[in-house]
């Protein structure tokens, strides 16, 4: 028996639409699937170290720049609405707790328990001037479509947020 | 009544935190055995019986009262893929 699959991309790196990635993926993984997440563009954010961010963006004036404002981190994403300047989202991090409810890091930590596997894109990480060293160790992969699109062929569930 | 082999509290938990719960509460149970899991989040009358179909666990009853749930789980005595030889230990 072939076991179920699903793939999702993670495309943006706002913390709403990760928490909503990570919820399907845990409870997909709970339930048997394999689950496969690929990380590209603003989604490559949620992977980020939090330290040495600007220090270790590489390769030229223009990434170094792009690095200084482009600010990535588990803990550091902002709300896809009602950012208004970290405090909507702090207002939304505190609801999450008073409601018991795992931050993003815990989710992610949940996943990677339950076996999610993570896919970081190549070709975005070369463009924001990323290092292996700048992502978590949690990566397991570094690839590019074609390793997506091999996963998502033999995927009932293919999802892109 | 059912009488339950474990008991989960999920009380105050959104999904998917029930679900992971139940899947790691279930690692301790041998095949056969039930397991309870109390909630109060709505979803988790629709979710629970979702993931036993997904995954082959027999779902038992589920209980309400005053906006909490019971709900009784039965782990798979069929085996197969994954878990199968240390459940085949167990189960023998």
């Amino acid at each position: 028996m072939t076991k179920d699959k699903m793939t999702l991309i993670l495309f943006s790196g706002d913390l709403d639409k990760a928490l909503a990635g990570f919820n399907l993926a845990t409870a997909a993984a709970s339930m048997g699937m394999e689950v496969v997440i690929f990380y590209t563009f603003w989604g490559l954010n949620i992977l980020r170290k939090e330290k040495n961010q600007t220090r270790s963006a590489s390769g030229g004036l223009k990434r170094k720049l792009f690095g200084m404002i482009n600010k990535g981190g588990v803990n550091k994403l902002p709300l896809s609405r009602f950012h208004l300047a970290g405090l909507g989202t702090k207002m939304m991090k505190q609801l999450m707790k008073e409601m018991k409810f795992p931050s993003l890091y815990e989710l992610m930590k949940l996943a990677k328990s339950l076996g999610v596997k993570f896919v970081a894109c190549t070709t975005t990480m070369g463009m924001m001037g990323l290092t292996k060293d700048d992502l978590i160790p949690e990566v397991d992969e570094y690839a590019g479509a074609a390793t997506y699109l091999a996963n998502a062929q033999e995927s009932k569930i293919n999802l892109f947020l | 009544m059912i009488k339950a082999d474990a008991e989960l509290d999920c009380l105050g938990l959104y999904c998917p935190m029930p679900i992971a719960k139940t899947v790691e509460k279930m690692k301790e149970l041998k095949p056969g055995e039930i397991l309870a899991i109390l909630a109060d989040d709505e979803g988790i009358k629709s979710d629970i019986p979702a993931w036993c179909q997904a995954t082959g666990n027999e779902l038992l009853a589920i209980q309400e009262e005053n906006g909490k749930y019971r709900i009784f789980i039965r782990k798979k005595r069929r085996l197969n893929g994954k878990m199968g030889m240390s459940g085949l230990r167990l189960y023998l």
